[in-house]
């Protein structure tokens, strides 16, 4: 999607302890965010990266993550989510991060081909995983879907809702009514666009299909 | 959250070995869904965190002796899609469907669905698990409609699992390894409610892994039921999970098994003796609901859960004779 995407620039950690990470905020501030957190006087004691007999890994390592079919360099510490690296230190921000619970399913992405929480999951635990996000996609019909049913009001909760139908209709072409509601059940809108939502589901189903309804 | 040591062993001895003394010393990491949450709200802070998805010997279902052995790292995902399973299991796929969430029941493990913590509002704000606030709980005076309609001692919350009551129901045993070997204990004894902040609601040390899930393939019918406010990811108001091992149409004997009403799944003594020897009409299981909340002493807020444990345990009963 952005050109950015395949170059190599890992940006310094700016995450501390509770600290507030908006991506507008840190433009402007992630130098002072990585001395404020202390964090980079760790050393990293393996950084060969974490494997073998119970290796330990802390501070920052770089790690190699496939980030639609591509191999990404990035440099994290072991706390850093697969959510935080794409989005903050890979420029992949397709994911949203908004509860980073696993809760609300902003942050869905597909890994080793099914739907997942970029947020609870850590960046060096994704190693090794075919990593898919919304940039992946290309024109994907459930996008078209998504804006022919309405299927939006703010847009926030949207590339998690795309890419959980993706990951819907990747495994089930031809989901009932129900299985819609199910394959949806991890990711919320709190504008409540359920009902478009679930009609670009069914007719991006169809689409994949070649058109036919049965 | 705070940062922390990764290690990534290939063994369940390497893994026990990385593990120490106390909760702050290490922590499992498994699905990652409730343990990293914890750890960004400051309510476990390990210093390292033990990943044992990469250790082959806890992943797999497979068939073991008379029991369906379940590794602790198999998905809810992989359970829900496993053949036998869904052949002789119906209750476990049930409950595990129940979860709501496809991302959770790709990630989210059954060793984690045992040992995830509770989701009681006190604690996790970092009231404690007994959320008591100079000798008061939190809980009797606050927002309790959620919390336990059979509190045991101080502990009012409600254990989070979802499989628990199921597996209670079939009497599965899960394994633990620990410094000193494996030990084995029945579900229904590995939940137990604490008395003090310092305990746990699990039957785990700090150094120790569940590794697998024993379910007996004893052939008996079996449900479970959750009353739900929503389809989507949500934990129930109440679930029931019955197994019953019939002679004909009659019950021989059952094993009725409360989710989300206590501290514990709470076994329903009560409700078994009431359908042995019966056959199951509406009747019948509606009584046998009703035995089931005998005992149960609801909160300032949540006296409705009474009648869902009822209800969830009539519908599990006649869910469980439906199938052939």
């Amino acid at each position: 999607m952005s050109k950015k995407d395949t170059e190599l620039k890992p940006k310094p950690a700016p995450e501390s302890g509770k600290g507030f990470s908006r991506r507008g905020f840190l433009g402007t501030s992630t130098a002072a965010g990585a001395v404020g957190s202390g964090l980079m006087e760790q050393t990293a004691e393996a950084a060969q990266g974490a494997g073998g007999k119970g290796i330990t890994l802390a501070g920052e390592t770089e790690i190699t993550l496939n980030i639609n079919g591509q191999p990404r360099k990035v440099t994290v510490e072991p706390r850093t989510t697969l959510l935080d690296a794409l989005r903050d230190r890979m420029e992949v921000t397709g994911a949203k991060r908004v509860c980073d619970r696993g809760t609300c399913g902003a942050c869905s992405v597909i890994v080793n081909g099914k739907v997942s929480y970029g947020c609870t999951m850590l960046a060096i635990d994704a190693q090794g995983k075919r990593i898919q996000t919304i940039e992946g996609f290309g024109n994907h019909p459930v996008i078209n879907a998504f804006v022919q049913h309405d299927g939006l009001q703010c847009g926030y909760c949207t590339p998690g809702m795309v890419v959980a139908a993706k990951a819907l209709l990747d495994r089930n072409p031809r989901p009932s009514s129900q299985e819609i509601l199910e394959g949806m059940g991890g990711n919320l809108c709190r504008c409540g666009t359920y009902v478009g939502i679930k009609q670009a589901v069914a007719e991006a189903a169809k689409e994949l299909r070649g058109g036919r309804n049965a | 959250m705070q940062a922390f040591e990764y290690a990534n062993p290939m063994t369940v001895k390497d893994a026990v070995a990385l593990l120490g003394a106390s909760w702050t010393d290490a922590n499992v990491l498994a699905g990652g869904t409730d343990q990293l949450s914890l750890m960004k709200d400051y309510i476990h802070t390990p210093k390292r965190l033990v990943n044992i998805k990469n250790i082959k010997e806890l992943a797999g279902i497979r068939k073991a002796g008379g029991n369906l052995r379940i590794g602790a790292t198999v998905t809810l995902d992989e359970l829900i899609d496993n053949r036998e399973v869904r052949m002789a299991f119906p209750s476990l796929v049930s409950a595990a469907r129940g979860v709501g969430s496809p991302q959770i029941k790709n990630m989210g493990t059954v060793g984690g669905d045992l040992c995830q913590r509770p989701r009681c509002w006190y604690f996790r704000n970092g009231f404690g698990l007994l959320a008591q606030k100079n000798g008061r709980s939190l809980v009797d005076d606050g927002q309790n409609e959620f919390h336990a309609i059979f509190s045991q001692g101080p502990a009012k919350f409600v254990s989070a699992s979802s499989l628990a009551p199921a597996l209670a129901a079939l009497g599965a045993t899960v394994t633990i390894a620990g410094p000193n070997g494996t030990r084995s204990v029945d579900v229904a004894s590995f939940f137990v409610a604490p008395s003090s902040d310092q305990q746990r609601e699990v039957d785990l040390k700090p150094n120790e892994i569940v590794t697998q899930v024993l379910v007996p393939m004893s052939g008996a019918k079996n449900a479970s039921y959750e009353v739900r406010l929503k389809d989507g990811l949500d934990w129930p108001y109440a679930a029931a999970a019955v197994a019953l091992r019939m002679k004909g149409s009659t019950v021989e004997s059952a094993r009725v098994v409360l989710g989300h009403v206590g501290p514990t799944p709470v076994v329903a003594e009560g409700a078994a003796s009431a359908l042995a020897g019966k056959s199951i009409t509406e009747e019948v299981a509606a009584q046998a609901g009703e035995s089931a909340v005998q005992g149960a002493h609801p909160l300032s807020g949540n006296a409705y859960k009474v009648q869902l444990a009822k209800t969830a345990v009539k519908r599990a009963l006649m869910e469980a004779v439906k199938r052939a």
